[in-house]
């Protein structure tokens, strides 16, 4: 075997075990927090397998040729040029292995598109550059505010070390309960923009003038980001995505604590008038 | 019969020095314009890559502010698939479509000059856009409205130079229609042309197809901009979706436009250095044009998170998973070609079996991103950078790559450096997968991509990309002077320099003569 042939299965080992490295966290999705997102997350996983059994029996086949059937150890040419048989064969298992794939993503588009029966819907609007978020049904319903980047331009200027953090930390998190199918409408006050959080398995493109929906639910307490993900012009990597999955109860409290804010804050208009 | 032979004599007394290319209506001048002018185009594309990948070497902006990097990205996608990709297959259908089909010169010779003299004229106004008030066009290269709407005089010239580049490249395939159809030589029937004329030759209808699409697009975008209608503009009736759906009606078949000439050329040279003919030489042309045809009707995967009916996403994700099914067939039947051959791996082997190789890995990509809800997280992330760098630039450009190895000694009479192109190959192969293997695992990772900036997890890919892109960048330097080196003091070249090679540009003398074939060959 010649030098060449050692380098080229050196490479295509080394790819292999990039890809190997694929299946644990740093390389892949996100922690799936949703069912849909685990959907997701799992076919992901079976798609890689099926590409790598079908990268290894092509490219096996193709190095054996390369290493074997080189002229420079005296290998003759053969002269075949077709056979149907073999043509209808390698046109139908790929059908077939598509449609074992099709069949799982299948489901979950369904699944993904069923927005119905909510328990809270909460309107996200796109502005450049920041997010609005408006409770429009359910627990907490009339809440609203703007989410912005919280991170100091200083970071992003090199001026002061970055955070732990950094470019996915808002003022106002959007707020949720734990285990609650929460619909989300996007919509756009500009331009083009999306709401995407990975944890969940949900993004959607905001479009001004429409409304688009998509839904999760989360299922456990915690802090996930995510980024806006349509270019949306200058600051389009500066406008993150932050939600809170809180447990029922504590979710009540800041729903409570919500209004109580904004009915302080009309009475003190109300007073001022 | 001496009298033809006169009065092709005369012509070859053509102008000398710059005239000599301004006024050519000679398909081998001006199919060397087309390639050095792709080239100087791909040198500013690969300029503002740098230039990103340099932003991106680590978290924090540094060299460019936010507004001039999403410039550097929009110019960089379209000088890159406008001005060096789809010119340099131009330009290699012009070298070779006459000589691989017996025919003396292209059917329209001076629409010919016309629609390569438009290029400059739009790589100019591209460019120059750097220098207007309110900067280059910063929408990306797919420029959705509204945010397209919201530029200054830049995003006009960009509409401009669209509109010229557009007019390009129809003069072209209608030219290379035409010869094909009627300029074969006697004896050639569609069923026995070589595989790179027939790629070209769906490549021309589908750049018939989709090119007034995309004229119409950004003409809707200008009238959008200026004058008061409201085609893409909600507040007046319009829909921003609807441009997206007539951007990829064009766009979608644009990817094939830049990868059925690859398929065409790697089709070619497989077979010379593997000294076996071409594996199911039928299948290839059906697959050729099932996968345009299909192309055709799968333009809305680009779209899955812009929303739309269950349906909708199931039927673009079916039709798109099916052109798996002729891209496999292509890829086995060139394994099949190898197979039990006699190779021989210089370097237009080389780079066709990079080809392959790292193609595959572009389309096994295709099929993830196909998939809608695996689509939904990967959508705009790094995962679809890397999908499509792999099948554009391990895909199409190391196709053109092995295409100038393959055919240089042809054009220039002269034999390349085969240690020196050897080693284009390889650092090519290397920098390549280490800039943009990585990403991958940025984009599955959560990184969105047009950003300037991002948060620290993703730091150390970028980094590991930005190497191998500065890598990859410095080595097409190489090839510059390999190709400068070949032409100026190559050795000579004989008529056949590959032993394999069975097309009829092998029969002609090396430099090819100015018109091809006088008199048209006979295929038996």
């Amino acid at each position: 075997m010649s030098s060449k042939s050692v380098v080229a299965l050196l490479g295509s080992a080394t790819l292999a075990f990039y890809s190997s490295m694929a299946f644990s966290s740093k390389y892949n999705f996100p922690e799936p927090q949703s069912s849909i997102a685990q959907d997701i997350y799992d076919q992901h996983i079976l798609a890689l397998w099926i590409c790598l059994a079908i990268f290894i029996g092509v490219f096996g086949v193709m190095f054996y040729s390369i290493v074997k059937h080189r002229k420079s150890v005296g290998y003759k040419a053969a002269n075949f040029h077709h056979s149907t048989l073999v043509e209808i064969v390698w046109t139908t298992i790929p059908l077939l292995i598509l449609v074992a794939m099709a069949y799982p993503a299948t489901k979950t588009v369904i699944a993904m598109k069923d927005t119905s029966e909510a328990d809270i819907t909460i309107k996200a609007t796109g502005y450049q550059w920041m997010w609005g978020y408006d409770y429009l049904q359910g627990e907490g319903e009339g809440i609203s505010f703007y989410s912005k980047l919280s991170t100091p331009l200083a970071q992003v200027a090199n001026k002061e070390p970055k955070g732990e953090n950094y470019l996915l930390e808002v003022d106002n998190n959007m707020v949720v309960p734990v285990g609650k199918k929460i619909r989300v409408i996007t919509t756009a006050n500009d331009v083009l923009h999306a709401w995407w959080v990975p944890a969940f398995g949900v993004k959607q493109d905001a479009i001004p003038g429409f409304i688009r929906d998509v839904w999760f639910t989360a299922e456990r307490p915690g802090i996930f980001r995510g980024q806006c993900a349509e270019l949306c012009g200058k600051d389009h990597g500066f406008m993150p995505i932050v939600v809170e999955v809180l447990e029922q109860e504590k979710y009540a409290q800041w729903v409570a604590d919500k209004q109580k804010a904004s009915a302080a804050v009309v009475t003190t208009a109300a007073v001022g008038n | 019969m001496a009298v033809v032979q006169d009065v092709h004599g005369h012509h070859d007394h053509h102008p000398s020095g710059i005239m000599r290319w301004v006024t050519t209506t000679n398909h081998k001048d001006i199919g060397t314009m087309y390639l050095w002018f792709s080239f100087a185009m791909f040198l500013v594309g690969g300029f503002l890559a740098m230039g990103i990948r340099a932003e991106l070497f680590m978290p924090g902006i540094q060299i460019l502010e936010p507004e001039l990097f999403n410039s550097f990205t929009t110019l960089h996608g379209l000088i890159m698939v406008f001005g060096a990709i789809m010119p340099a297959f131009v330009g290699l259908a012009n070298w070779q479509v006459p000589m691989m089909i017996g025919a003396p010169d292209m059917a329209f010779a001076r629409m010919n000059n016309w629609s390569f003299w438009l290029l400059p004229v739009a790589g100019a106004l591209l460019i120059s856009s750097f220098f207007v008030p309110g900067g280059a066009a910063a929408g990306g290269w797919t420029f959705y409205p509204p945010l397209s709407a919201q530029g200054g005089l830049g995003v006009d010239m960009m509409i401009f130079a669209i509109h010229i580049l557009g007019a390009s490249s129809i003069m072209g395939a209608i030219n290379i229609i035409t010869t094909i159809l009627n300029m074969r030589a006697p004896g050639m029937t569609l069923m026995k042309m070589p595989m790179f004329v027939w790629t070209w030759l769906i490549t021309a209808y589908l750049l018939v197809l989709v090119m007034p699409v995309l004229a119409g697009t950004v003409t809707m975008l200008l009238t959008d901009r200026h004058f008061g209608t409201s085609f893409f503009n909600a507040a007046g009736g319009g829909d921003p979706v609807l441009f997206q759906h007539v951007f990829w009606f064009f766009g979608h078949p644009e990817v094939y436009i830049m990868i059925l000439p690859a398929f065409g050329v790697v089709s070619e040279i497989i077979p010379t250095f593997s000294r076996k003919p071409l594996f199911g030489y039928s299948s290839m042309v059906y697959a050729t044009a099932s996968i345009a045809i299909l192309s055709c009707v799968v333009w809305a995967h680009h779209m899955f998170t812009a929303g739309m009916p269950a349906v909708g996403q199931l039927f673009f994700m079916y039709a798109t998973m099916l052109i798996a099914v002729p891209t496999g067939v292509k890829v086995f039947n060139w394994t099949a070609t190898m197979w039990r051959g006699s190779m021989t791996f210089e370097t237009p082997m080389l780079f066709s079996i990079g080809f392959v190789f790292l193609f595959v890995i572009g389309g096994f990509s295709g099929v993830v991103c196909a998939i809608v809800p695996i689509d939904i997280q990967v959508q705009d992330t790094y995962y679809v950078i890397a999908h499509f760098h792999y099948v554009l630039v391990s895909g199409a450009l190391f196709a053109i790559f092995a295409a100038v190895y393959y055919w240089l000694p042809k054009w220039a009479g002269r034999m390349y450096d085969e240690k020196l192109g050897k080693m284009h190959f390889w650092l090519s192969m290397i920098f390549f997968n280490v800039a943009f293997f990585v990403q991958h695992f940025l984009g599955l990772a959560g990184m969105p991509r047009r950003i300037p900036d991002y948060s620290l997890q993703f730091a150390d890919f970028n980094m590991i990309s930005s190497i191998g892109a500065f890598g990859f960048g410095l080595t097409q330097l190489l090839f510059l002077y390999i190709v400068i080196k070949c032409i100026r003091s190559g050795e000579k070249a004989t008529d056949k320099p590959w032993e394999g090679g069975s097309t009829l540009e092998w029969t002609l003398p090396s430099p090819a003569p100015y018109h091809s074939f006088e008199t048209p060959p006979v295929i038996k």
